[in-house]
Parts: structure tokens; sequence; C-alpha cells
């Protein structure tokens, strides 16, 4: 059966330097230095990337991450909380655009 | 509550059937020598001890808990446990040896009739050695000929060391059964009562994390804050280190892999976070661990997968410390339980 997407490609990520491996180099480093431990801990950080994972509806992303803040500690309510606050903004920014749609209305209405 | 995989006559209580899914090659490819392989390239094959100062004995499969992951098969339906003419040897190797920890685990260790007979005599031999029981909590509280365990263990100077897999009840009781985070609560509010895990008390109540499910621990270090601030509030508990074990894949937890279709994926993780430093500081190399029996093996994991010592004297009446200082470590594909990442021994994180 043929797929767009399949779990085996997740682990062969790694590989895009095949084909350009100058800036696979780069990406892979500033991806590593990014999840570090830093100003915001690994595991904020971890909880911040599942959120974004959804928004970007990557299922690659979903899987690295659901497992990563597993890893992490983080608990059920936690995770679903932080996809939470992404689905929030994200209807959050549908309905602060609906401002617009009122103002035009008003503007073509009598 | 589950039953063993001996009670319902699992294919997986053969310890042979293990050996050889443990030994077959992955689906990605890796080979069944594997892991010895990896050693090799870590300049680390064949594995041979350090110094032995750890003997840790197994009291034996009895428990009042059939967690989801038990790599021992543990259960109230084992009746296998150590008598105390076996015992009585042990004694007699911790006279004539040197160790510095004496680490006594099961099943629920407590549980063996002989228990209290066995730490008394162990005490009498050396007042400064350090006693390590694995207290799996829900047994201080099962019934009321229990209820004194925290008094007894701080009047013999114990270290006890507990699991609980995570401060949510729905990850602890989805491994351990249900009811069981309530009943450690209990039990770790009667440990921190006699003064266990409080600064300066001088008594030591370490707690052990490992995952409820097919995924790796993470850093130690952050679950242990994060395990500090949790059991604080609201439930007002402390303690004093979090060790983080990794699952190996046998018995009960290879069971679990393979029914939920995670074991491929699981090998994989394991093989491929490999970490020769945590290599180096596998506890089998300071460690001998003693089965109910009375047989030697190199670790709690070979025992179980009856795997003895590879020396011609393997039962505890025949110790031989030069014999077992010069033997090879047996290994096969779950050492990798213990070398991925950070590392993972009895005692936590090894890197
Ligand atoms: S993991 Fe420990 S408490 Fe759970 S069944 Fe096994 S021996 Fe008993
Ligand atoms: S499973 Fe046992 S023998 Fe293998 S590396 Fe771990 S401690 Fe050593």
């Amino acid at each position: 059966m043929k797929n767009y997407y399949n779990p085996e490609d997740l682990k062969k990520f790694g590989n895009i330097g095949e084909f350009q491996k100058n800036l696979a180099d780069k990406f892979f480093d500033y991806y590593g230095e990014t999840f570090k431990e830093g100003a915001l801990t690994a595991r904020e950080k971890s909880l911040i990337a599942l959120a974004v994972a959804h928004t970007i509806q990557c299922p690659y992303c979903i899987d690295a991450y659901t497992a990563d803040t597993m890893e992490k500690g983080c608990d059920e309510q936690q995770m679903m909380e932080a996809v939470h606050v992404a689905a929030a903004i994200r209807s959050g920014a549908t309905l602060v655009h609906s401002v617009q749609m009122m103002n035009k209305y008003k503007e073509l209405s009598m | 509550m589950i039953k063993s995989l001996k009670a319902r006559k699992s294919e997986l209580a053969d310890v042979g059937y293990e050996i050889q899914i443990l030994s077959a090659k992955t689906p990605t490819g890796f080979e069944s020598n594997a892991f010895a392989t990896k050693l090799r390239e870590s300049h680390l094959y064949p594995l041979k001890p350090v110094k032995i100062d750890t003997l840790q004995i197994n009291v034996g499969k009895m428990c009042n808990q059939t967690c989801k992951h038990c790599h021992v098969d543990a259960g109230p339906d084992r009746k296998e446990i150590m008598t105390r003419e076996t015992m009585q040897h042990c004694l007699d190797v911790i006279k004539g040896h040197s160790f510095t920890t004496i680490d006594l685990t099961g099943g629920a260790p407590e549980m063996n009739p002989d228990f209290r007979w066995f730490v008394e005599e162990i005490r009498k031999i050396d007042k400064k050695i350090n006693i390590i029981v694995r207290c799996n909590l829900t047994i201080i509280v099962a019934n009321p000929s229990y209820y004194d365990l925290p008094d007894f263990f701080k009047q013999h100077n114990i270290e006890v060391t507990s699991s609980l897999p995570h401060f949510t009840v729905m990850r602890t009781d989805s491994q351990r059964g249900e009811g069981v985070f309530e009943k450690s609560i209990k039990a770790l509010r009667m440990l921190n009562a006699v003064g266990y895990g409080k600064d300066d008390s001088g008594l030591i109540l370490n707690l052990v994390y490992n995952p409820s499910g097919a995924f790796l621990p993470g850093s130690q270090k952050s679950l242990q804050q994060e395990f500090k601030k949790k059991l604080k509030d609201p439930y007002h508990i402390v303690f004093n280190q979090l060790f983080c074990i990794t699952n190996l894949p046998i018995s009960r937890f290879l069971d679990y892999l393979l029914v939920s279709g995670n074991f491929d994926d699981y090998m994989e993780k394991l093989i491929s976070s490999y970490n020769p430093i945590a290599a180096e500081g596998v506890m089998c190399r300071n460690t001998i661990s003693v089965g109910w029996s009375g047989y030697l093996y190199d670790c709690d994991f070979n025992q179980m997968l009856e795997m003895k010592v590879e020396t011609s004297d393997q039962h505890i009446s025949k110790w031989n410390t030069e014999t077992l200082t010069q033997r090879e470590i047996q290994t096969n594909q779950h050492c990798f339980g213990c070398t991925s990442g950070a590392g993972s021994s009895c005692g936590g994180a090894t890197s």
C-alpha cells in the first residue's frame, strides 16, 4: 500500500544530509542546541514542541514529541493542556479575524 | 489483578523461549550478537567484573502485586522463596567477604517468613554495612502484621528503595495495579513519619521510576526535581533520591512489548541509544546476584533468564571470590537496557 506518511521515515530523518550535507549539519546542530536545557527546561521545550506539532499537524513530530514528553515525565493532563493551548491560539486567531468581517460588514451595510 | 506468566501458562514463562526471542535478529537488522559487537567496539568484550562489593539477594518471587512490567514474574501465586538454610549460606559469605552493600529484593522480600531474622543477622555481622531493602510500598499497608515495617527498617538502619513509577494515579496504577498509587502514598507517609526521607534523619528513602510503557526514562535529575515537587504538593511526601531504571525486555515487560506490538521499536530505541560510558558502569561488574535457591548470577535479570555465573562454583554454598572475579559476564540483547542513554542499574542512571 502506498502512503504519503510512513512511520519508518521518521527514523530516516537524519539521512536528509545525503542530498545536502552542509545545510543538514547546520540544521541538526541548531535543532540540538535549541532543545538543550536553557532558560527554559528541556521538559518545557518538549511540551512547546508537542503543542506546535499539533498546530502544524505533522504526524512525525506528534509521534516524536509524545514519546519525548512521556520520557521527560509529563503526564497525560499536561500533554493535553499543551495541545489545548495550541488549539486555543488557533481558534483565537480565527475568531479575531471576525473583527475584520464585522468591520467590512458594517462598511457595506446601510 | 493480572496473573503471573507462569499462572497463565504463557510461552514466555519458559526462559528458553525468551532467550530465543532475545537472540533473534531484529527486523531492523541487528544480529543476535549485537551487544557483544557493541562491547567489542567499546573495548569491553568479554565483559569482566571490576570488584565485587555488592551482594544482591533475591529472597523469593512471592509478591502481593503483579505489576505489568515485572521482570521477576512475581505475584501472590509464586511460591519460590529462599529457605533459612540458604540465607545461612549467604550470611557465611557476608562474614567472609568485605561487601559494602547487601541489597535485598524479591518479589516482596518482606513476605519471606524469615525476612526479619535474615535482616537482623546481617546487621549483627556488620553495624556499618549498607543494607538496602527493595520495598514495593503497598506491602507496608497490606495487612496489620506489616504495619510496623517502617519501625523495623529504622531500627536496623535499612536503606529503603521503593518503586513509584509516577506521581499521577493513572500512570502508577496502569503499571502496578488499581489502587496502588493511593496505597503507596499511604505507605510513604508512614515511612516519612518515622523519619525516612527527611533531611538529617540519616534514614534514606529512595524512589525508583520506571517508565509505565514502551518508552525510555528521561533525565534523572529533571525527573527527580519534578517528583519532589509533585509529591510535596499536595501529598507532603519527601524522599532522598530518584533512581531512573529502564525496563529490560524480559519476562512480563517482554510480554507487554510483544502483545502491544512495541517490541521491535523498543529494541531499536535501546540499541540506537547505546552509550559506551554506561556500558563501562553496568552493575554486573560490581555485583553478584543470589537467587532464591542459592544459585549465583551476574545480575537479577540474568537470574530471571536462568543464566548462572560462568564459573565452576555456581552456588552460594561454594562461594569463591577468585573465580567469580575472573569470570566472564554473560550477556544477550536484554543488556541493551542497561546501556541505553544515561545507563540503568538498580541504583539508577550510571553516567
Ligand atoms: S515489580 Fe516488584 S512489586 Fe511489582 S510484581 Fe514485581 S516484584 Fe512485585
Ligand atoms: S542485564 Fe545484567 S548482565 Fe546484562 S549488562 Fe545489565 S547487569 Fe550486566
